[in-house]
């Protein structure tokens, strides 16, 4: 998979259900930078961040993913291939355990990552072995994380990312950030707070 | 194989606490015992009805599981996560039926000979009856999922779903309980032929069905 060099929209329009939630936005990340996505409670953040992943279409303009090797995704579908996303809903069902999650996510993503070692990342080695329906909402969003840092996807789309998380959570999450853009990724969050990294700010109204 | 990784989990969802795979079984068990309570003991009557009765329960009882099976990935995210993975969403729906049909159908058809004999089903219907449902509940499952899809974003979807899937399922019921009822009278159609012809059909097209039945839901 060649990575990304720079995610361009340009006069994207949305539409959920029959209302316009978004009118000819424009805007350009390049590698190694994030994206700060703000706005009022329904001015659009997380219908932009789905229209990203190819999770709703879009009804004008376009999205267009260029790679390092020149070419450019522009379908939604393929795109969602560079996607690391973080919705939400963080995506986690009560019956498994978070190492379950891991392998189940490892091997359906096919990517090479070492589960229990994510798990120790992200602070869940404790309960590795205890079913999803018993973690409170901040260590269900650790988890979520944990799925993000076991494989390489090099554009992450995350929906407020920090809301439910504790302090040392949060200073994960920004030196997760940090190091995903030294390496050439592109981070989209649509936050209400400072994200606490060099970001770009994109304000929607 | 993702399909396959996926496939399993559905079925160790399913057979978790809080998944429906025995809930259709016992319900295939609870439905079919009642009616030769509601009949009573006329074993010849019992045997003549059996087919069909076996056959129209088996296909509620694997309905019963039908409307969550891409809803509780909808509702919890999960399925944003199917979609960005490697697998299209055609891939997504085929594991997805091959898991209900290991979950419901499976153990249905394994079920329904110890049925049968409260029935005092004639001893030439068994073949037919397992062969049948081992043929045919891939069909249900199959073309369930097309429903599933469809009413994925109705919160209350449950009486929808048997509106739209029961009709396409005639078939199933048709053929399934006509091989068994012309194998007791002693006589050989083509019915579990043809039965097999719908399934496969089913099977192979019902995943490109359900797939449009998901982008509409997920991307609207």
């Amino acid at each position: 998979m060649d990575s990304p060099a720079e995610l361009a929209v340009q006069d994207l329009v949305l539409v959920r259900g029959d209302r316009l939630v978004q009118q000819r936005l424009s805007f350009r990340v390049v590698a190694g930078e994030t994206l700060a996505v703000s706005g009022r409670n329904g001015a659009g953040k997380t219908s932009l961040l789905r229209a990203i992943a190819g999770l709703l279409e879009l009804k004008s303009g376009s999205i267009s993913l260029r790679l390092d090797g020149g070419r450019s995704v522009t379908s939604g579908e393929e795109r969602g291939q560079y996607v690391g996303w973080i919705g939400h809903q963080d995506g986690i069902k009560p019956q498994l355990t978070p190492l379950e999650h891991l392998n189940f996510y490892r091997a359906y993503f096919r990517c090479g990552g070492n589960a229990a070692d994510a798990l120790a990342r992200t602070g869940l080695a404790q309960i590795r072995d205890l079913p999803a329906q018993y973690l409170s909402a901040g260590q269900r969003r650790r988890l979520a994380f944990a799925r993000l840092v076991l494989g390489f996807r090099p554009l992450w789309l995350f929906d407020e990312p920090l809301s439910t998380l504790d302090t040392e959570g949060r200073n994960f999450v920004r030196l997760l950030i940090e190091k995903h853009c030294s390496v050439g990724g592109i981070v989209v969050a649509a936050t209400h707070e400072p994200l606490g990294v060099r970001s770009v700010e994109l304000e929607l109204s | 194989m993702s399909v396959a990784t996926l496939a399993a989990r559905d079925v160790r969802l399913a057979t978790r606490a809080g998944g429906n795979a025995f809930l259709a079984l016992a319900f295939f068990a609870a439905a079919t015992t009642l009616v030769p309570l509601g009949i009573g003991a006329q074993l010849r009557l019992l045997g003549t009805v059996a087919p069909g009765i076996i056959w129209v329960c088996a296909v509620l009882a694997a309905l019963l599981s039908l409307d969550r099976l891409f809803q509780t990935d909808f509702e919890d995210g999960s399925l944003d996560l199917l979609a960005i993975g490697p697998l299209s969403l055609e891939a997504v729906a085929f594991a997805k039926i091959v898991a209900h049909w290991l979950t419901t159908g499976l153990p249905l058809t394994c079920l329904a000979p110890i049925i049968a004999l409260l029935f005092n089903l004639p001893t030439s219907g068994y073949g037919p009856l397992v062969a049948g449902l081992a043929i045919g509940t891939p069909a249900v499952s199959a073309i369930g999922a097309i429903g599933a899809s469809l009413t994925l974003s109705i919160r209350r979807g449950g009486l929808i779903l048997p509106l739209l899937v029961l009709p396409l399922l005639a078939p199933v019921v048709i053929f399934g309980a006509g091989a068994v009822k012309s194998a007791i009278d002693g006589f050989a159609n083509g019915a579990l032929l043809l039965l097999a012809a719908f399934s496969l059909a089913a099977v192979l097209l019902s995943p490109f069905a359900a797939a449009a039945g998901l982008r509409l839901n997920l991307h609207a």
